[in-house]
């Protein structure tokens, strides 16, 4: 949990607050910062891959069928995705969980 | 063998860097800390120091050019003062929350307006909070000797802080002095190469300085709070090694003629030396009077300076600063933090003096001794007194 949240003892913290293990903010949960989730119709859907291009958080990624699908993990409820599809096929809906 | 020379104390500081046999000095000239830096770029450039002379465009770029060179493991070096410090004060706060062991000369300097380049404290006080251990100088062989000991103290694997040597511009930088040099192997014996315990190192990546979230940023500034505290016990370590290899001994609080002192005046730098004179005159005097100095002004040494002071019935604390605050002097306001949950505090006065190089003589400190006993009579509080301003 420690790692998700960045939520340590002073104790546990790398001198200077480095970071000494590269690439390790993919671990860094950032999806609960979310009010809203994006929900794609995939009836729909086109396959632009413009929600792809446009999250700032690369959160979505292209399934076997060609569909995008986002990663909650990452997922800020910006709204982005929703506002650039040009098939209108992404809502936010309120975030429940 | 340390070899006794005739010598000016930018030069002496110079030569010290040397022996320390720095890897890169990355720095802006600024009177009166040149003599410095361009004496240590003579040395480069003339190959006698092996190191990279980094002459930079401004201070906020030579202090910035330190924290890469620090934190790609160089033993690094650089000087300032005054305006060229306050322009570096962005990255003066990064250096020791990255825990890089910079060592910094800062050739003591009032701040402008107005203009000036002539010596007084203000700097040093601007610069009390940025996390920095500090050491000050009151003479030549001083500045010398804790030059070497920053970089012993800065780079102990148990600190990693950057660390500044203040010196008095012109009083002490501009003078020319007897001044002890160690030679290369007695330096060597007493400063071991450095020994990074993190690096920027592309076998080995790392992230320096990243974003500290709400969820991390208070959990930084605790681990940087304990380990300057805890950098006082290395800081007297290295003092008593420095004492025993060379015969000079430093303490965080040194007292003069304290015993039986009713009064005591507290001071810091090179103005300590015409006030140890003026305590003489006035014990000859039959008066009760002591000094006490402040020899490490970062971390704050509590324990000694309560110790030094205990006892006393009145202390006049000299500032060369101004706080502009309506406190007076802000060494005077930290006198007063310090002594507060004592159970018996003395009476203290503060007198601001020495404000850009404006003279304080023997007559001063004596007027500051009887000043503080009249107001200690009177009963007056929370004061304090410019001295020798004109009316």
């Amino acid at each position: 949990m420690a790692k998700e949240t960045g939520i340590v003892s002073w104790k546990d913290l790398a001198l200077g607050c480095s970071i000494v293990k590269p690439g390790s903010s993919a671990e860094l949960k950032t999806g609960d910062w979310r009010s809203q989730r994006p929900v794609t119709d995939y009836e729909k859907c086109v396959q632009c891959g413009q929600c792809y291009i446009f999250c700032p958080d690369m959160v979505f990624t292209q399934n076997e069928l060609g569909f995008y699908q986002p990663n909650m993990f990452y997922c800020k409820g910006c709204g982005i995705c929703a506002r650039e599809c040009p098939a209108d096929a992404i809502s936010m809906v309120e975030e429940s969980e | 063998m340390a070899k006794r020379v005739g010598i000016e104390v930018s030069l002496a500081i110079s030569e010290a860097v040397k022996l320390a046999n720095v890897d890169v000095i990355a720095a802006y000239p600024i009177t009166p800390q040149t003599h410095i830096v361009e004496h240590l770029s003579e040395l480069v450039a003339d190959g006698h120091l092996d190191a990279e002379f980094i002459p930079v465009e401004s201070e906020h770029s030579a202090m910035s050019t330190c924290c890469g060179s620090s934190a790609s493991g160089a033993r690094t070096y650089t000087a300032t003062c005054s305006q060229g410090q306050a322009l570096m004060l962005e990255i003066c706060y990064i250096a020791p929350a990255l825990r890089l062991p910079i060592v910094m000369t800062v050739a003591n300097r009032s701040l402008s307006g107005p203009i000036s380049i002539w010596n007084d404290h203000s700097d040093m006080m601007m610069s009390r909070d940025t996390g920095w251990i500090q050491t000050v100088a009151e003479n030549g062989q001083e500045a010398f000797d804790l030059t070497l000991h920053a970089f012993r103290v800065a780079e102990d694997p148990r600190v990693l802080l950057p660390t500044i040597v203040n010196v008095d511009g012109f009083t002490l930088t501009h003078v020319i002095e007897p001044i002890e040099i160690l030679d290369q192997k007695e330096v060597d014996r007493y400063l071991p190469p450095y020994q990074p315990q993190m690096r920027l190192d592309p076998t080995n990546p790392v992230s320096i300085g990243p974003v500290g979230m709400p969820e991390v940023y208070t959990e930084a500034k605790k681990a940087q709070d304990e380990a300057i505290k805890g950098a006082k016990q290395v800081i007297l370590e290295a003092w008593q090694e420095f004492g025993d290899m060379f015969g000079r001994y430093y303490k965080p609080v040194e007292t003069y003629r304290t015993d039986g002192a009713e009064t005591l005046l507290v001071t810091m730098g090179s103005l300590s030396e015409t006030a140890m004179i003026a305590v003489d005159q006035m014990r000859t005097d039959g008066k009760n009077v002591g000094l006490v100095r402040l020899r490490l002004f970062r971390p704050f040494p509590f324990e000694e300076f309560l110790a030094a002071v205990r006892g006393v019935k009145q202390i006049a604390v000299m500032d060369r600063a101004l706080g502009l605050n309506g406190a007076g002097g802000p060494l005077a306001t930290e006198v007063k933090a310090a002594l507060y949950d004592e159970p018996e505090r003395p009476y203290i006065w503060n007198y601001v003096a020495g404000l850009a190089g404006r003279d304080v003589t023997i007559e001063n400190f004596v007027e500051m001794a009887d000043g503080v006993e009249a107001a200690a009579a009177d009963g007056v509080r929370q004061g304090y007194t410019i001295i020798n301003v004109r009316e």
